[in-house]
């Protein structure tokens, strides 16, 4: 009953179940945190506005993004994973979502951010639907934390729209 | 001759019902876990209700060795979400985040693309010949939590499959000689 070899296992056992409630409790420590997020997304230039050989559209453009994510984070937080989607519609397909630039920010101060950047993925259409068509640019972000439950969210702009005209 | 056969006798009887409680005790651990794991895989309703991240393609947000736990629901797959998906034909689950989605009015179905958080460009290259997308069926959960560190066991264990021998060797051992 005092071997050494049920003491290590009484030992073993009780730390793992100690660090596991650890985990869930750090975890659940992200609820108590009310984010308050804000963005705002500029078009500047859209760059190319083509058709490829295959007869899908695409798209290349440069805009301002600014961001205040810093109510994010929290003591459990390792990162953020941002990115900006472009979301549309068109007749064959009643969503499309296409993500256009991503980041990953590591500490608090970095999330206050205002960056001036072209598509960093090409925005290519299922079709040829893209003339104008009007689209929503979406920021996501995605709280990756030490240990536990990761949280998402989005902030919704509407209001952008392609040329009528290929250029 | 006759205390031969006595001793021979008690020494047998005794053998054989520790031998059978201790198998039933083993059987009872191991039909537990097998519970635990397919009731896991019910509330979840993914195949597979955790994995481990074996590549460093979506650092720095899991570094090999960590474990994800996965949930598979009706709700539509969207951008931004981590999933993890089998190739056809390939046998080891890639666990990478959805950068496009189209889905049809119609039938509700869905094309999307992933690529590694951590990779220059998209898994286009990891897809089957001539796949484009993936689909529904191809993908076995979304990621909705994480444990770090935990996964290298199995990892050690199936890259070193002489240390799981040994573990469950050690394991059997320790079950029949306790006295209990």
């Amino acid at each position: 009953m005092h071997s050494f070899g049920y003491r290590l296992n009484g030992l073993l056992t009780f730390s793992l179940t100690i660090l596991t409630i650890m985990c869930a409790i750090a975890s659940l420590s992200d609820n108590l945190n009310t984010p308050s997020p804000s963005a705002e997304i500029q078009i500047i230039n859209i760059n190319r506005f083509q058709k490829q050989p295959q007869g899908n559209d695409e798209v290349s453009l440069t805009m301002n993004i600014s961001a205040d994510l810093q109510s994010l984070f929290t003591w459990n937080t390792k990162q953020l994973f941002i990115f900006v989607a472009a979301e549309y519609e068109t007749p064959k397909n009643s969503l499309n979502q296409v993500s256009l630039w991503d980041a990953i920010i590591i500490a608090k101060e970095h999330a206050k951010f205002w960056i001036h950047t072209s598509n960093k993925y090409r925005f290519v259409d299922q079709g040829n639907n893209l003339r104008g068509k009007e689209f929503n640019l979406t920021l996501h972000w995605h709280v990756m934390p030490k240990t536990g439950k990761m949280f998402a969210d989005k902030i919704v702009l509407t209001g952008y729209s392609f040329p009528e005209e290929y250029r | 001759m006759g205390w031969i056969g006595e001793t021979v006798d008690s020494v047998k009887s005794i053998q054989m019902r520790q031998l059978l409680t201790q198998a039933v005790s083993l059987g009872m651990i191991v039909t537990s876990a097998l519970i635990i794991w397919k009731g896991l895989m019910c509330i979840t309703g993914s195949e597979s209700p955790v994995v481990v991240v074996l590549s460093g393609s979506m650092e720095p947000a899991f570094k090999r060795g960590d474990i994800l736990f996965l949930h598979m629901s009706k709700d539509p797959i969207r951008a931004g979400e981590i999933v993890v998906f089998n190739i056809d034909g390939r046998e080891i689950p890639i666990v990478h985040r959805v950068i496009k989605v189209h889905e049809r009015q119609d039938t509700g179905e869905v094309d999307v693309l992933t690529k590694g958080d951590n990779n220059y460009g998209d898994d286009r290259l990891l897809y089957a010949q001539g796949q484009l997308y993936l689909q529904r069926h191809h993908i076995m959960g979304r990621a909705v939590g994480f444990l770090p560190y935990v996964g290298w066991v199995t990892i050690i264990m199936t890259e070193k499959p002489i240390i799981k021998y040994i573990l469950i060797g050690a394991l059997g051992l320790l079950v029949i000689t306790s006295k209990d």
